[in-house]
């Protein structure tokens, strides 16, 4: 691990002094527009409600958006070739806004009429389950912490790759930032920053492909250069199997459980507010995503190696070697940080939201903890999880494209729960437990054996891993609804007069 | 799928609806799996596809936005119970 830490050889220090700049500026931005009144956890947990269709757009899509999808995106194209479009961004284009339509909008209306502020608690009512909440808690937690993962190694692969700056200085700038202007002005400031850094990827993303590829000679010269040295990856064939292609659809019906993308959505000013958001989704991940792969897949084409055969950094590579101007190097990682930046916010929020709220003040009683006294406890809360979440940062990092994929799928295997909840009156109790129990022992199971024990092993991971073709995804979300479903038929259903309080959604109101 | 009672539905919301399946059917394109061909002479025909799937879906969204938006669900949202089960944790939206 020391020898790891240590690598870092020395390149030019402008592209760090335009991050240093754009750092310094979105800190200010976030702090002045943050200036609401302090101390209220209604402001500092879910905005008063009041996010309007632009800024929900833009916090939905940047914090969805992570080192996943440029870092991961460009690196998995390298790999695997254009197919991988078809497997995330296209499919999320479709299963994103279903989610968002169909359970995302009768959340916020149920998370509007019970003042719920996180998940846990709207699964604790709606099943009136303690246990249930308890149980929620650290599968959630657990889960979210890869996540922050993807974003903190993201950060880490393009410094190291661009200006050679330690995977352990970005991560601790980096989590010091968002830190900074998320206990200042809590999921306001999230949503404030991410509009501000979402735009900023965004162009960024572009530029960047606009001269990269004519740094490459063109478009048409960069892709003839992958015809003549890996036109496997122009075409699925050999990279991609159709059972695999076909399953990885479920993965991203993880947004339906990301705990940080429910607070987002309560802090919609209205259900029309998500229109805007449900419409505009694919086509701002095709923005994002198209010039991604085509990066990836230029690379390839351009004789680019991977170091140590890990295709993180892959992009910094191709910033670096194909753009000659720091300025523009520089201008181009600040895009990049911002795309990171943009998730980690959200999930820091949520993580303090959740302890304080499902644990601190459930367990204690509302009387017992002053506002204050909250937005307090859920700050240290975030500070503790971040600083596990370095710690574990500073290993050697996996793969971050499969390394996410694994999250995704364990949030997914837990969206049956959220579609009996708004939508299956006999779902029990009992179903739900043993729903989210079987969700959780598949995925620690699947995931040392696919993920964690190749890793400790030292061994490079070829390729996703498969079960009969097809992604680990598929089994577990069917082992949840199955047995969701099988045991909500065996066991007592819940009295209507808990039920019924959360479904007639979208009824006339008489 | 809201139904027709909750979102009022009309003849082109479920069009929108149906759209949105097809499109879903339409992603698995197993003719594209050896294609190598470009278009435009950059941008490989498999990508592009792909790429109007996620063109096609804002469509398709919009649409059902449009055509099939659920009724009455702000007012429903505004008209909390007195026996609201959140009421004894109440933080926000005060």
């Amino acid at each position: 691990m020391i020898s790891y830490l240590l690598q870092a050889p020395p390149k030019s220090t402008t592209p760090l002094i335009v991050v240093g700049i754009y750092l310094v500026l979105l800190l200010a931005f976030s702090i002045i527009n943050s200036r609401r009144p302090r101390g209220s956890a209604g402001e500092f947990f879910v905005a008063s409600r009041s996010i309007g269709p632009f800024l929900l757009l833009m916090s939905v899509f940047g914090t969805t958006m992570t080192a996943f999808a440029l870092v991961g995106s460009t690196g998995k194209a390298f790999d695997n070739g254009i197919g991988i479009y078809g497997l995330m961004a296209s499919a999320s284009g479709i299963v994103h806004s279903l989610v968002f339509f169909l359970v995302g909008i009768k959340l916020w209306a149920i998370g509007k009429r019970y003042n719920y502020v996180t998940q846990i608690q709207f699964f604790r009512n709606r099943f009136d389950s303690n246990a249930l909440g308890y149980l929620l808690f650290p599968v959630l937690v657990g889960l979210v912490i890869p996540y922050l993962l993807i974003g903190i190694l993201g950060a880490g692969s393009v410094l190291l790759g661009v200006s050679g700056v330690p995977t352990w200085l970005t991560g601790a700038v980096i989590c010091a930032v968002v830190l900074a202007y998320i206990l200042t002005g809590g999921v306001r400031a999230a949503a404030l920053a991410n509009a501000v850094q979402t735009i900023v990827f965004m162009a960024v993303g572009l530029l960047a492909f606009v001269l990269i590829s004519d740094s490459l000679g063109g478009v048409e010269a960069a892709t003839q250069a992958v015809i003549d040295n890996a036109p496997q990856l122009l075409a699925r064939e050999g990279e991609i199997g159709h059972l695999q292609f076909l399953s990885y659809c479920f993965v991203p019906l993880s947004v339906g459980m990301f705990p940080h993308l429910f607070q987002h959505w309560l802090t919609a000013r209205s259900a029309k507010t998500f229109r805007m958001t449900v419409i505009a989704h694919p086509i701002f991940i095709m923005i994002v995503w198209v010039p991604c792969v085509l990066i990836g897949v230029w690379a390839a084409g351009a004789g680019v190696e991977a170091p140590g055969g890990n295709s993180n950094a892959v992009l910094a590579k191709m910033v670096l070697m194909q753009l000659k101007n720091p300025w523009v190097s520089g201008l181009l990682l600040a895009g990049i940080l911002a795309a990171i930046m943009s998730s980690l916010d959200s999930q820091f929020v949520c993580l303090g939201t959740m302890f304080t709220h499902d644990i601190v003040v459930h367990a204690l009683g509302e009387e017992k903890v002053s506002e204050v006294r909250r937005v307090a406890l859920g700050r240290g809360f975030i500070v503790a999880i971040v600083a596990l979440t370095y710690v574990l940062s500073l290993f050697p990092p996996p793969n971050i494209f499969d390394l996410a994929v694994w999250c995704f799928s364990g949030f997914a295997s837990l969206f049956p729960l959220v579609v009996a909840a708004v939508y299956w009156k006999r779902a029990t109790r009992a179903g739900a437990i043993a729903s989210v129990v079987v969700a959780g022992i598949m995925w620690c199971v699947l995931f040392y054996d696919g993920l964690l024990a190749p890793a400790l092993a030292g061994e490079h991971i070829q390729g996703d891993y498969l079960i009969w073709g097809m992604m680990p995804v598929a089994f577990m979300i069917a082992a949840s609804t199955i047995t969701l479903v099988v045991v909500s038929l065996v066991t007592k259903p819940l009295p209507a007069a808990t039920v019924d309080r959360y479904f007639g959604i979208g009824q006339k109101v008489t | 799928m809201p139904n027709a009672a909750e979102t009022g539905m009309s003849s082109i919301g479920k069009f929108a609806w149906v759209l949105v399946a097809l499109l879903a059917i339409l992603h698995y394109d197993f003719w594209n799996w050896e294609d190598r061909s470009l278009v435009f002479g950059f941008m490989p025909s498999g990508l592009l596809y792909q790429a109007l799937i996620s063109i096609g879906a804002a469509v398709a969204w919009a649409l059902v936005v449009k055509f099939a938006w659920p009724t009455h669900i702000e007012e429903w949202a505004d008209s909390a119970p007195a026996d609201s089960p959140a009421a004894d944790e109440q933080v926000g939206n005060k």
